[in-house]
């Protein structure tokens, strides 16, 4: 049939209407949707689109590096007649990309094992392995109260000044995989920057050379001054390679995508400028689905030895959890990290808020034989006795510490304890679990045995008086 | 195969539009592409097709032909649907995986039922019947726990001439022929059925059967019934999930549909490497072989998550209809109504609330309403139960999905992002939750020797809700200023809270209760209320009371006494005797 064939390398002049990031373009034929479009200006530079839509007279483009510059009659567009690919092969670890995929480092384009359709396909929930290996991040807050495990999607809910790139750092500095003996497992980093500063760029850049590992890394940098749209496929672009090197090379990627926020931002400005129907506080009513097609690309398939595991960071507008990005974030992945602004006041790093952290996974990777039988029930009683110190707090506010039953009195104390103590550790400092559990437990020996409800009467004779103070 | 009926003219994203044959039917399937990408028509204006197309559509153009099959959005039905995955439109996972590796591929065609799988079938007619629709034809056992009944099609009417003798067949052979007005017809154990449009049934009956979840938030509290609806409501990490798994997991419903509507992808890997290892308590054999397992993972094309819920509740009134109780979660309706608006969003239709379409109500209220205890069509009762998971943003419950929900459910177990924080499970707030059914199954406790039930129920919310006004002066002035007997209820609330509310998905002993267990824990725990009141009324002071080792074993009864030894809670009432008997002594 006529209209099977391949138009690749159909090439148009001009264009009906130039709005904001957004040409539309009449007169092509057989154009698809989604489609790779090239837009050379009247000078003959070149910058890439996207098809959004497309019907039989016109179709509606989105320039990644915006229209500035675009007229109407001296716009060549010319479409390539597939969707966004990019190159995938072991020789881009070690190489820093820009946001669609072109080296930024001075290097050649790396030379491709094969072109990969950015949007990747969804995995067949039967071709999954369920995740149940713990990695060990060497922070008590996590490892002992929400344990990351490797095929994972743990974002780290943040906001700005607090310092998640730190601890993002940290967790990819530290990460090790206690089940399989080795003290040092390397991972392969795959780090996606959307619309952050030079600075954070920088200071991730030297974190991951200080630490020996950046032939590892691979860099994918749309940062705040590059042009916003092209975030639409930043972390599809580095997703794209997570996949590859996890599934067909066998590798454990962790992957860090930074910051969610922006991209989401990108997405509302496309979806505004389309007249689209909005939801909520203006974002497109797929932000959803969207983000899903970005998060879900995670986990562990049969038949490889890899992972992808998935560290997204992104800051709460004005530290609001109900915000849209956070709270369609937190239903689609498995749990989340949160920050909170009070503990870094007191100056407590990480200042990782536990009762409103999440980690799903936990339950399946911890106890006998991988971490340790007690390790459920004492998180557990750890998670009950802190939010229990909340409450007595906002008592002793009102009537003040020495009103408050001795009972009280000691969970005040543990409050404190585990705030400084357990949550709060070295920047480089890293803890086996062993360690944060032992430490779990000598914090529980502030309290009174009979408080003690979470763990069992065996747990208790077996810990709970050898760690007493 | 099938004949080309249009060319497409317009595409975005799940929606395209498409000119050509006006002879379409609204909501028929047809396929469009050269990929034959399976899609449904919502929309006929003149030669124009609006059509919703289940699987991704990058890369569709212009021109590209679209196909009639002449049949609309339908499931298949025979033997062989227990322990099967499918995708939201009926395609079996297992299958796409083998034609396409790990990721689903596009355009795969496959028959949601094996056709070479031979299954033993036993006839239970016989010639010179008069055979109607839902007339048991025959029987096979499809698993150890659930035997298939091969009914004879709704709209069928005729006499049998010909019945399959037992034997082995396969759900393509024909297994009985009626002479029927319009001649002679064969009638396999494969049927078809449209999604869309409920099956029928004779009557309705009203629900007074309890459905046991095994979690005594639920049936102690807020109990649900065979044929209700219910709406479990929760921000993200209130432990939606987790409810729904476990009702799944332990209720007594003969089988069990769980629909993953736009969740996540290990989840449902979860689901299928857990459930065949556990067992059902009451056969011994695996939980999975009375399940049906619906996958749309959150990144699976949006228009087959709107298709999936119905996918799922067809399934469940056709094990209904051969006299089965069958209850369906669904986990997330939320997704499913997002659904709804991005396909209503790009149609451009005008929208209602937070951009949900106007018919959001009416779609929700359709589905909901095909809950319900049956009298079948062929005089059997059987039920589906409907358990939907909403997911408010920013666990807002105002918001238009639990709103809406809320009209056409009658049980509603809110969850509580407080309780979760502080790993109260399951988080099921019980000043906000509520049930319909409370009055509707006193009689079936009373049948089963727990009379006592609904007067012990109320007194335990009593005390709860006694407990919450308390709180809000604790916060002030500390619980040490209120007096002894007050602070009995803020003693007698936190048992109920940790012994009996909270329930351990994790523990083995702990993760299901009989309601023989469940009764017995409550009537222990308002015993030491009554005896401790009346200690306290002669002067006991609380302190007392509240160091006694009883009440430490009130706490971890849940978890020391499993279900089969739930008389030992007598014991258990026996020591808080003596150990009451001696308080009350120093007090005389």
């Amino acid at each position: 049939m006529e209209t099977t064939g391949n138009y690749g390398g159909q090439e148009i002049l001009g264009a009906a209407r130039v709005e904001g990031p957004i040409v539309v373009v009449e007169g092509m034929r057989g154009v698809g949707y989604d489609e790779v479009v090239e837009i050379i200006d009247a000078r003959g530079r070149a910058r890439r689109g996207r098809v959004l839509e497309v019907g039989e007279e016109a179709a509606v483009v989105e320039v990644f590096a915006g229209t500035t510059g675009l007229s109407i009659d001296d716009t060549h567009v010319r479409f390539q007649g597939h969707p966004m690919q990019i190159p995938v092969s072991p020789e881009m670890l070690g190489r820093t990309f820009d946001g669609l995929g072109i080296p930024i480092d001075g290097g050649p384009m790396p030379l491709a094992e094969r072109w990969a359709d950015v949007n990747g396909q969804p995995i067949n929930p039967t071709a999954r392995i369920y995740p149940r290996d713990i990695i060990q991040t060497g922070i008590s807050a996590l490892d002992g109260m929400n344990a990351l495990v490797m095929g994972q999607k743990l974002p780290i809910f943040s906001g700005s000044g607090l310092p998640h790139n730190q601890l993002a750092a940290q967790i990819v500095r530290q990460a090790s995989i206690p089940s399989t003996g080795k003290e040092q497992q390397q991972f392969a980093v795959v780090f996606a920057a959307m619309g952050i500063k030079h600075d954070v760029a920088d200071f991730f850049r030297e974190s991951f050379a200080g630490s020996g590992a950046l032939l590892h890394v691979t860099m994918f940098l749309n940062l705040a001054d590059d042009p916003p749209i092209e975030r639409l496929i930043t972390p599809r672009a580095a997703l794209t390679l997570a996949e590859y090197l996890a599934f067909e090379k066998n590798l454990h990627v962790l992957v860090v995508l930074t910051d969610m926020t922006n991209y989401c931002e990108a997405l509302r400005q496309i979806s505004n400028i389309r007249g689209e129907v909005p939801s909520r506080k203006g974002y497109p009513g797929y932000l959803y689905s969207d983000l899903a097609s970005i998060y879900e690309r995670t986990g562990r398939i049969k038949g490889s030895a890899g992972s992808i595991t998935q560290l997204p960071i992104l800051t709460m507008p004005n530290d609001d959890i109900t915000h849209p990005v956070p709270d369609l974030t937190g239903y689609i992945t498995e749990g989340q990290t949160v920050l909170s602004r009070e503990l870094f006041q007191q100056d407590v790093y990480p200042p990782i808020a536990v009762l409103p952290s999440l980690s799903r996974l936990m339950k399946d990777g911890i106890g006998e034989g991988r971490t340790r039988a007690d390790h459920a029930h004492l998180s557990a009683q750890l998670y009950a006795a802190y939010a229990h110190v909340q409450d007595v707090r906002s008592l002793a506010s009102v009537i003040g510490e020495e009103e408050l039953t001795p009972v009280d009195q000691d969970y005040l104390k543990f409050g404190r304890a585990f705030e400084q103590s357990f949550i709060g550790q070295g920047l480089s400092e890293n803890r086996s679990i062993e360690d944060t559990l032992n430490l779990g437990w000598r914090m529980l020996a502030l309290l009174p045995r009979e408080e003690l409800t979470r763990v069992t009467e065996a747990e208790i004779d077996r810990y709970y008086r050898e760690s007493a103070v | 195969m099938s004949t080309q009926i249009a060319e497409v003219v317009w595409v975005n994203g799940p929606v395209i539009r498409a000119r050509g044959s006006q002879h379409v039917g609204m909501l028929e399937v047809v396929e469009v592409g050269d990929e034959h990408l399976i899609a449904e028509v919502i929309g006929l204006e003149r030669d124009t097709l609006t059509i919703q197309v289940y699987e991704e559509t990058s890369g569709l153009r212009p021109g590209a032909p679209v196909f009639s099959t002449g049949y609309p959005l339908s499931v298949e039905l025979g033997p062989g649907l227990l322990q099967s995955i499918f995708d939201g439109i009926q395609r079996p996972l297992p299958v796409l995986e083998l034609r396409s590796g790990a990721y689903i591929g596009r355009g795969i065609k496959t028959t949601p039922l094996y056709r070479k799988q031979e299954w033993d079938f036993t006839p239970r007619a016989q010639v010179g019947d008069h055979v109607q629709g839902g007339t048991l034809l025959g029987t096979v056992p499809e698993t150890a726990l659930i035997e298939h009944r091969v009914m004879a099609p709704p709209d069928m009417d005729g006499i049998l001439t010909w019945i399959a003798p037992e034997g082995k067949y396969t759900i393509v052979d024909p297994i009985a022929r009626l002479q029927t007005q319009h001649g002679e017809q064969d009638i396999a154990m494969l049927r078809r059925w449209p999604v869309r449009r409920p099956r029928p049934y004779q009557r309705r009956l009203p629900p007074t059967e309890m459905l046991v979840t095994g979690q005594r938030a639920l049936d102690t509290f807020f109990p649900m019934v065979k044929g209700g609806t219910a709406a479990i409501p929760g921000g993200f990490g209130a432990g939606k999930t987790i409810t729904q798994h476990q009702v799944a997991k332990w209720s007594d419903a003969d089988v069990v549909i769980y629909v993953g509507c736009g969740e996540r992808g290990n989840e449902m890997t979860e689901v299928l490497q857990e459930f065949p290892e556990l067992t059902d308590p009451r056969s011994g054999r695996s939980l999975m072989e009375r399940t049906i397992l619906i996958a749309n993972t959150s990144n699976m094309p949006v228009a087959a998550r709107e298709a999936s819920i119905y996918t799922g509740v067809t399934l469940a009134e056709y094990y209904r209809d051969m006299g089965y109780h069958v209850a369906i979660m669904a986990d997330s309706t939320s997704r499913w109504a997002e659904a709804l608006r991005e396909i209503s969003g790009r149609l451009e239709e005008m929208p209602a609330e937070e951009g949900y379409p106007a018919y959001l109500a009416a779609r929700l209220a359709e589905f909901y309403e095909r809950a319900g205890r049956m009298v079948t069509l062929s005089g059997a009762t059987g039920s589906v139960s409907i358990i939907g998971a909403v997911s408010p943003p920013g666990g807002d419950f105002s918001e238009p999905v639990t709103q809406h929900t809320k009209r056409f459910i009658r049980c509603f177990w809110a969850l509580d992002k407080s309780l979760a924080s502080a790993r109260h499970f399951p988080a099921i707030n019980w000043l906000d939750s509520y049930s319909e059914y409370v009055d509707e199954v006193v009689d079936w406790w009373k049948a089963r020797g727990y009379a006592d039930w609904h007067s012990l129920r109320t007194q335990a919310m009593d005390i709860l809700q006694r407990e919450s006004r308390l709180q809000q002066i604790v916060k002030l002035v500390g619980p040490d200023a209120l007096p002894d007997d007050q602070r009995l209820i803020l003693e007698t609330a936190r048992l109920l809270r940790e012994g009996i509310l909270q329930q351990s998905a994790l523990d083995s002993v702990d993760a299901s209760a009989t309601i023989e267990k469940q009764i017995r824990m409550l009537r222990a725990i308002l015993h030491f209320h009554d005896r401790a009141a009346r200690i306290i009324a002669k002067g006991c002071p609380i302190i007392l009371i509240h160091s006694l080792p009883v009440v430490n074993t009130l706490v971890r009864m849940k978890t020391s006494i499993a279900n089969e030894n739930a008389s030992e809670i007598d014991a258990v009432i026996t020591g808080l005797d003596a150990q009451m008997d001696q308080l009350e002594r120093e007090y005389a």
